[in-house]
């Protein structure tokens, strides 16, 4: 089995969020990136399924040079090999379109991204790829079973869970839940050192088309200081939420 | 050219958020000066959407649909959209909604926005605003093709009631198979679900124990909310994964949210910063929660739940 996850590159959750070229393009000036904290779910699962049915693992990512070390964090984590497409993607279905391209060529039965970036929180490019790929699409997935061609998946549902079945090749939009957060894996030294010997390859881009062009970005008005009350007075509290916030 | 909007129904009956889809494109059609039409699949009484200005009704009844499969829903609102002859289709974000505009969008070949929470600010170039950075900031951003997706974010817009009086037409349609077959449905009855909940109860580690959320869920119940708990009580097993609301967890947008003994990392914050009316309870008066809340107290929740408790209960009656 080959297993293709999708390595979103995003700003650390902690990151002070600027943008830049008159509010047209956010600032990356002095930003920690890390792995997409959803596609750390759906990576520990594909290290599962890889050490239980010995599947080939490969990880993804469409961005330029200094997405790399974000990559070679998924080579530490045990990934066999990673593919870089080499552009500065625009909107969602530049990069659904790529990837599309290298599972495609790849011959993958697997495409595993997790089910939102956490910088422009689309949540749409797996979705778009399955499509693009005329593949079978779970989204919102906390569970994941294959069995030969068939794969079992659980996903998140309006107040529950719904059990699906599948044939592979497939497309999962993975969260929290696909592993428990202990699974997460962290690079060891050992790994660190594998990982800089391991393929990255580097291909160049052909989509074309996009669909959305992000014209301006804005920061919320800042929040009106919060009203403290005091905690011998609750009932203030209560009138506050009932007459200014009517909120009760 | 007129605006089709799709109106999810659960088990037959709508939800708050199927109300809010029809107030979004309702008035949007009066924007751009349209009709706007509502889709339904499976609906126990379509016409309870003629509270909120729809004065068409597409009414889908179709077993196959039953079971959903991104895919065939995909194909449905394709036909339709074409057959209606629209560009603009607006959905609200919801677990199904959010599998198959994707779908949609490579099937009809449209611009796809989500997280959508305003208006559009321009009809040309069609340009909506949308949150990214989880919340930290907004976007304009311009749906260049033709045909075009809206996938409002929960509880940004809100229901306006409008009564007027609607068409419903029965439309048989064909449904192209689904390419994953759904084995077993589970849906925990007779609790709120978080996600629709629009008063929503939240605790952290400041409880101490998961004995002591005996306090917690008489509040939600006294308020109608649903409970919800932050990342490290989920983690630690105190309370089920499905309540642990933040960046990894759910992402909820209710109009009154309370943080209690929760310090507010930037991790919780993400994912509770759309609700309207935020209150925190701490013990720490330098906790970052503060800074995101409306309304704070610092004191022990043991003293001041109960006392809160108490006073809602007096307001109710």
């Amino acid at each position: 089995m080959k297993i293709l996850v999708c390595i979103g590159h995003v700003p650390d959750t902690t990151s002070k969020i600027k943008f830049t070229n008159n509010d047209t393009e956010f600032d990356a000036t002095g930003i920690q990136y890390v792995i997409n904290p959803h596609d750390e779910f759906t990576l520990a699962k594909a290290m599962q399924l890889k050490e239980k049915q010995s599947a080939k693992l490969v990880v993804v990512n469409v961005g330029l040079v200094s997405t790399e070390p974000t990559l070679r964090k998924a080579l530490a984590i045990g990934a066999d090999s990673a593919i870089r497409v080499n552009l500065d993607p625009k909107d969602s279905l530049t990069v659904a379109s790529e990837i599309a391209k290298v599972a495609l060529d790849g011959g993958f039965d697997l495409i595993m991204a997790g089910k939102e970036s956490i910088d422009y929180n689309g949540g749409m490019v797996p979705g778009l790829l399955a499509s693009i790929n005329n593949m079978p699409f779970v989204n919102a997935v906390v569970g994941l079973d294959i069995d030969g061609a068939k794969a079992t998946v659980i996903r998140e549902i309006d107040g529950g869970k719904e059990t699906l079945s599948a044939n592979l090749p497939l497309v999962i939009a993975g969260q929290k839940g696909l592993v428990t957060e202990e699974e997460l894996r962290i690079p060891n030294m050992r790994g660190i050192m594998m990982a800089r010997k391991k393929p990255l390859s580097v291909v160049e881009p052909s989509a074309t088309e996009t669909m959305l062009e992000f014209t301006k970005f804005e920061k919320p008005e800042a929040k009106a200081e919060c009203k403290m009350v005091s905690a011998d007075n609750v009932e203030e509290l209560v009138d506050l939420l009932h007459n200014e916030a009517k909120a009760l | 050219m007129s605006i089709l909007i799709y109106a999810e129904s659960w088990n037959g009956k709508f939800k708050k958020s199927s109300f809010e889809a029809v107030s979004y494109g309702v008035d949007l059609a009066s924007k751009m000066n349209t009709e706007a039409v509502a889709l339904v699949v499976n609906a126990d009484d379509a016409t309870e959407l003629q509270n909120y200005g729809v004065s068409k009704i597409i009414s889908v009844s179709n077993q196959s649909l039953k079971e959903f499969a991104s895919n065939s829903y995909a194909d449905l609102l394709k036909n339709i959209a074409d057959k209606e002859g629209t560009h603009t289709l607006v959905m609200l974000s919801t677990s199904n909604v959010n599998s198959f505009a994707p779908a949609l969008s490579i099937a009809w070949n449209a611009s796809l926005a989500t997280g959508v929470i305003a208006e559009p600010s321009a009809l040309n170039p069609f340009t909506v605003n949308r949150k990214v950075f989880s919340n930290k900031a907004h976007a304009d951003v311009v749906l260049s093709k033709e045909n075009k997706v809206l996938v409002i974010a929960q509880n940004s817009y809100g229901v306006k009631e409008n009564v007027v009086s609607a068409s419903v037409e029965e439309y048989s349609a064909s449904v192209v198979e689904a390419n994953v077959k759904s084995e077993k449905v589970e849906v925990s009855t007779g609790k709120i679900n978080l996600m629709d909940a629009e008063k929503v109860v939240s605790a952290g580690r400041g409880l101490k124990a998961p004995e002591n959320w005996t306090m917690i869920e008489e509040l939600a119940e006294v308020l109608n909310a649903a409970t919800a708990c932050s990342k490290p009580v989920s983690d630690i097993g105190w309370r089920s994964h499905n309540e642990h609301v933040g960046q990894t967890g759910k992402n909820i947008a209710p109009d009154l949210y309370f943080a209690i003994g929760i310090s507010g990392a930037i991790q919780h914050v993400a994912g509770i910063n759309s609700s309207k009316i935020i209150v925190a309870i701490n013990t720490d008066d330098e906790a970052p929660i503060f800074k995101a809340a409306d309304y704070g107290i610092v004191g022990d929740a043991f003293d001041v739940v109960p006392k809160l408790i108490a006073k809602i209960k007096e307001l109710k009656e």
